[in-house]
């Protein structure tokens, strides 16, 4: 294992996160924040609490996950993309370093981002509202397991991709739609009969749900089958990872 | 010398169907200096990529001190520096931090006074705070080859050193060559100059169409460029040379208009001098007399163009 190459690799993506702090921590922080003002200052105190949580609250474990989910995309498809791009990826692939220590180095720095990113969203929520934690262990290893998952995720993205705009494409044309019909503002309960089905194969509900479920300890879907689906993506994205890197596609000519 | 590339049977097709490489075998021996000479699109950079990974070879083996590039790529690639050809580095980096990056992309603990050394070496110290998007051409070039050595390479290859590179920084990087090559390290070039190999190569090969015609020592295609060939043009055309003159080796010109001799210039006696006497003892009159340096150049096009 070539862990000097793991540590620069790392450190080297925690750079460009302080370097450009304010798009990468600041502006996602005043989006969510905007959205605790309009859903749960504004309109949230006229709506009725859900699952006897106040609706300002309730919406929170949804939002961290909303941001969480595209910043871990949006940071691991550039990390890697960027190199590809420019032709400086050169040196990674004539380095003795495995793709076991290029996606610990990339992944590793994305998850690690969007933890930080998830957790000033969080500390930002106490400002709004007040916000129970029944199960702060397993919320924190959600959070880290989504982080870790979606990045892997936005990494197989960053090497798919062949320019910036299919960059931006997955993120917009699928990641947004699964995310705002994945329950972060409503209980997927809350749907009449068919959409309710329907919903049930967007994986985001299962997140959302067992996020939620480690705040108020209630759940859309049982929290083991939450589970099982966030398995089942992370092994799926593993796979992918695996096939690129042994095929070399798209990267390895 | 024991050779620390060996690359055998290999050959590269890309996904496209073109053929960059065709049954490639090069032996290049540990210390040396190897330029490879070709026209664009010859196959020098995916010869150089296959050897440092970036390309994946369809079949045949390379090894580099003894590893097999693919096998055991971490062996070979720890002992292998690559200066590309483009420049391609991450434009908002600080120089000192993207050769301390290189160091530890190739698996050493961190070391501030090697990278030092390094900066030192290809003047960029006073540079090492710099961001490299603020860099001159010359400048970024100049990190593209620390990064390379950040690691301490036994064998070194640059891809095009030369392409876009003013004079000073050309000389600059012959000074870094010869030192390293002092150090004992390997180093492999590809160049379009013919110059740059006479400089600083001890052997060259040719290579086009993704075959290597040639490789040879510098000094035997020294030899070579060091012959002259004296054209003489003759009044009245002959169907052969005549006897009398056999001793001379001449050849015969496009039709039996002339004659051609060919000589060394550094030999003590080049025979010119006889050898009119001797024209005009056989009763051949001539029209004009022109002599031709064949170059390195020359021997490069003739074989490009197939005939040697």
């Amino acid at each position: 294992m070539n862990f000097h190459a793991i540590r620069v690799i790392f450190l080297r993506e925690m750079a460009r996160f302080r370097r450009t702090i304010m798009e990468s921590l600041i502006s996602p922080v005043i989006s969510t924040s905007l959205y605790f003002v309009v859903f749960g200052a504004a309109i949230g105190t006229r709506i009725a609490a859900v699952d006897g949580v106040s609706y300002g609250a309730f919406i929170v474990p949804g939002l961290i996950m909303l941001t969480v989910i595209t910043q871990s995309v949006s940071n691991a498809s550039f990390a890697i993309h960027f190199p590809k791009f420019i032709g400086s990826i050169y040196e990674l692939l004539s380095a003795p370093v495995s793709y076991v220590e290029i996606v610990i180095g990339y992944v590793g720095a994305a998850a690690v981002k969007s933890v930080l990113i998830g957790l000033v969203i969080l500390a930002t929520a106490y400002l709004f509202v007040d916000l129970p934690i029944a199960h702060p262990v397993a919320m924190f290893a959600l959070l880290a397991v989504t982080s870790f998952s979606f990045s892997l995720f936005g990494f197989i993205i960053g090497i798919w991709a062949k320019d910036f705009q299919q960059l931006q494409l997955i993120p917009l044309l699928v990641l947004t739609p699964l995310i705002f019909l994945g329950g972060s503002f409503y209980s997927v309960d809350m749907l009449p009969g068919v959409w309710r089905t329907i919903a049930l194969f967007n994986p985001v509900v299962y997140l959302v749900s067992v996020f939620r479920w480690s705040f108020f300890d209630t759940a859309d879907v049982p929290v083991a089958v939450s589970l099982l689906a966030i398995a089942a993506f992370t092994a799926l994205c593993l796979t992918a990872v695996w096939w690129i890197f042994r095929t070399g596609w798209r990267i390895r000519q | 010398m024991p050779s620390i590339v060996s690359v055998r049977d290999l050959t590269k097709t890309y996904a496209s169907g073109f053929q960059a490489l065709k049954s490639v075998n090069l032996e290049i021996a540990e210390g040396e200096i190897l330029a490879l000479l070709g026209p664009n699109g010859a196959g020098k950079t995916t010869l150089i990529s296959t050897i440092c990974g970036i390309v994946q070879p369809t079949s045949g083996q390379i090894s580099v001190g003894g590893h097999d590039v693919v096998r055991d790529f971490r062996g070979a690639r720890d002992l292998i520096g690559l200066v590309p050809q483009e420049i391609t580095l991450e434009p908002f980096e600080k120089v000192f931090n993207a050769v301390s990056f290189s160091r530890g992309l190739f698996g050493k603990a961190p070391d501030a006074a090697y990278v030092e050394r390094v900066l030192r070496q290809l003047s960029l110290w006073d540079k090492k705070d710099s961001i490299i998007q603020r860099l001159s051409g010359g400048m970024k070039r100049r990190v593209l080859i620390a990064k390379a050595l950040a690691h301490g390479p036994r064998v070194l290859f640059l891809d095009e050193p030369s392409a876009g590179v003013d004079v000073e920084l050309r000389k600059d990087m012959w000074a870094v060559v010869a030192d390293l090559k002092v150090a004992g390290v390997t180093i492999i070039l590809t160049t379009h100059y013919i110059e740059e190999a006479e400089a600083i190569a001890d052997r060259v090969g040719v290579i086009n169409k993704g075959e290597i015609l040639l490789v040879e020592d510098k000094a035997a295609l020294m030899q070579r460029m060091g012959q002259k060939r004296l054209h003489i043009d003759l009044a009245a055309p002959i169907a052969a040379v005549p006897e009398a003159l056999a001793a001379y080796a001449l050849d015969l010109g496009p039709e039996g208009r002339s004659v051609i001799f060919t000589y060394d210039t550094k030999g003590e006696r080049t025979g010119i001098v006889t050898l009119l006497n001797d024209l005009r003892a056989a009763g051949l009159q001539m029209t004009d007399l022109a002599t031709r340096q064949s170059s390195l150049e020359d021997i490069f096009v003739g074989l490009v163009r197939g005939q040697v």
